[in-house]
């Protein structure tokens, strides 16, 4: 007898789990097919030409023009090249970041100094700067020093970054112990050398957090470069694409061929290193 | 004695000296590509100037124009309508995924998460011009297709009022909401079981643990999700420049602030008209995440305060 009760309000609850379980997978799924959509999209217009696009009803099956396509774009645009500029800026700024970044960190986390407190709240306030304000005038610096048109141009002002500092004095502070720098004092080591041999070892996996951080958002960066750069041969691979929608008669296979050959890499990236990617977003907005 | 002593002061002085050559660069750099030029932008407000020509100062007179140009407020009206439509569902659907993917019995976590996840990924030039295929002016494009099933007229995406609007924030919205649901879910994730097994033993409901628990303890991350979207939503650019592409600059129905900033420098020449107008939008900036997180804050506390 209990035990037929039992089972049934098991079996109720069940049932009622499964009801709203429907529903929350259906919700979810269809929050997946909405992420997924443009891009499966962008890749059947890559393969598409161009009058595909208005056909009724729409066409929703890849076509086999994904080189020719992409040949159009070779002829608009000097897209490896452009690639290659984006990748060189984005290496060198991360690098460049991620030095200055650990090293004021571990100033900021293990040094006594006067003014360390105010310097500190200084360098959070620089974050509140919309980086508009200066824009003007920052073009008006590139071009007095002779970089418009360069990537170092671009580069320079994106080795400022006050997020940074503050992920890495976090880290520093909590992954490195006090007593070990210490000792290492004692034995005469310079603070230099601390930083090299005992400070950066330990915060190398806060350098994968950082290092993704700076990356994506000097990759997909538009406003600066759009300004800086000009000159076709010296575009990045933003500036290039965008250059591709400017012309009126828009060859939408071509356009789409572009963003897909551009956006392939990214994605391939981050499916591989997904885990990391989410974590460097949290890890930056939760500390 | 009196050895150890000078070695203990020339220690301590050795440490300072490589803590402000450590944090150096970053102000270094600062002082010259941030403070610099913030500080010239206010300088720049006041003076005629199109670059070439030696400035003349006029006092107040870049404001009064900016200000008195239909098309600013213009501009101002489409960041705000856009900045609107764009990040309040972002935010509210962010919190209802997060919630779900949340459950500690669902399966496909992992790929749920990273599939609402992937816009974000995307460069803001590529979703723009992504959308800019599917949201086109022709009859037949993926979204006047999609509307015609439902029995709606054809909508001039590119060149109407609401339809840039819409479309807009329609690709603001896609790009970012899945990261705000992560934050989000950070932020469930790092709320302790304990609590809610203390409620459930007290016998406090589900929406009581949510008003209770959830809401409170997840106010820190939503005032940050709220304070960047409302600061990202003000300094729109890429996406309506890049989705619009040749009429970017010559059409006013999605013209952003940043927008008409950058054609009054770099189109018309005008750099103090244009540094008045950076000076006007950071004020705007500061008031509206000022206001907007005054809002949340308020919101959250009440409701605990009034199921009390």
């Amino acid at each position: 007898m209990s035990e037929t009760i039992m089972s049934k309000t098991v079996s109720r609850r069940k049932r009622k789990i499964s009801a709203s379980s429907i529903f929350i997978y259906a919700f979810l799924t269809l929050a997946s097919l909405l992420s997924l959509f443009p891009f499966y999209w962008m890749f059947v217009m890559a393969t598409r030409p161009s009058a595909a696009f208005s056909s009724v009803p729409p066409i929703v099956t890849p076509g086999g023009l994904l080189v020719e396509n992409f040949q159009k774009v070779l002829e608009q645009i000097e897209f490896f090249k452009a690639l290659g500029n984006t990748v060189i800026i984005c290496t060198a700024v991360t690098l460049v970041v991620l030095l200055i970044s650990s090293l004021a960190g571990f100033a900021f986390a293990k040094f006594k100094f006067p003014g360390k407190n105010l310097l500190f709240v200084g360098i959070l306030l620089t974050m509140v700067i919309p980086p508009q304000l200066g824009l003007i005038p920052q073009y008006y610096l590139i071009s007095q020093a002779g970089l418009l048109d360069t990537l170092s141009g671009v580069m320079i002002l994106f080795f400022l970054n006050p997020l940074g500092i503050f992920l890495m004095r976090q880290y520093v502070s909590e992954a490195v112990p006090d007593e070990l720098i210490e000792a290492s004092k004692l034995d005469g080591c310079s603070n230099f050398r601390i930083y090299r041999s005992i400070v950066l070892p330990i915060i190398l996996p806060a350098f994968a957090t950082l290092g993704i951080i700076v990356f994506t958002a000097v990759w997909g960066e538009f406003l600066w470069q759009f300004t800086v750069l000009r000159d076709p041969e010296k575009y990045t691979i933003q500036v290039a694409l965008a250059s591709l929608n400017n012309t009126f008669k828009v060859d939408y296979g071509m356009l789409m061929s572009g963003v897909f050959w551009a956006t392939v890499p990214l994605i391939i990236i981050f499916l591989c290193f997904n885990r990391l990617f989410i974590a460097s977003i949290t890890e930056g907005a939760v500390k | 004695m009196i050895v150890s002593k000078k070695r203990f002061v020339s220690e301590e002085k050795k440490d300072m000296i490589s803590a402000y050559l450590y944090v150096s660069p970053f102000f270094i750099i600062f002082s010259l590509v941030g403070l610099y030029p913030a500080v010239y932008s206010l300088y720049l407000a006041f003076q005629k100037w199109d670059g070439l020509a030696p400035m003349t100062f006029v006092g107040l007179d870049n404001f009064r124009v900016v200000l008195e140009d239909p098309l600013f407020w213009k501009s101002l009206y489409n960041t705000l309508i856009i900045g609107v439509m764009g990040t309040a569902p972002q935010l509210i659907v962010g919190i209802i995924l997060a919630f779900l993917l949340n459950l500690a019995y669902l399966k496909l976590k992992q790929f749920f998460r990273v599939t609402i996840f992937m816009p974000y990924i995307t460069s803001m030039v590529a979703v723009a011009l992504i959308f800019s295929v599917i949201f086109s002016n022709h009859e037949a494009s993926l979204a006047n297709y999609t509307l015609s099933v439902f029995g709606f007229d054809p909508v001039n995406w590119k060149t109407s009022e609401w339809g840039t609007k819409i479309a807009i924030s329609l690709m603001v919205f896609w790009r970012w909401v899945g990261y705000n649901t992560i934050i989000y879910l950070a932020g469930l994730q790092s709320i302790s079981n304990e609590y809610y097994e203390a409620a459930t033993i007290d016998g406090a409901s589900k929406m009581q643990q949510l008003l209770h628990i959830t809401l409170p303890l997840l106010r820190p991350f939503i005032l940050l999700t709220v304070f960047f979207s409302t600061v990202g939503a003000l300094q729109l650019f890429a996406e309506p420049t890049v989705f619009l592409g040749n009429n970017a600059f010559t059409r006013d129905e999605a013209m952003t602030v940043v927008m008409y900033l950058y054609r009054d420098a770099f189109r018309l020449q005008s750099f103090g008209t244009a540094s008045a107008t950076a000076i006007i939008l950071l004020i705007f900036i500061v008031i509206a995440s000022a206001i907007n997180l005054l809002l949340t804050s308020r919101i959250g506390k009440k409701r605990g305060v009034r199921s009390e």
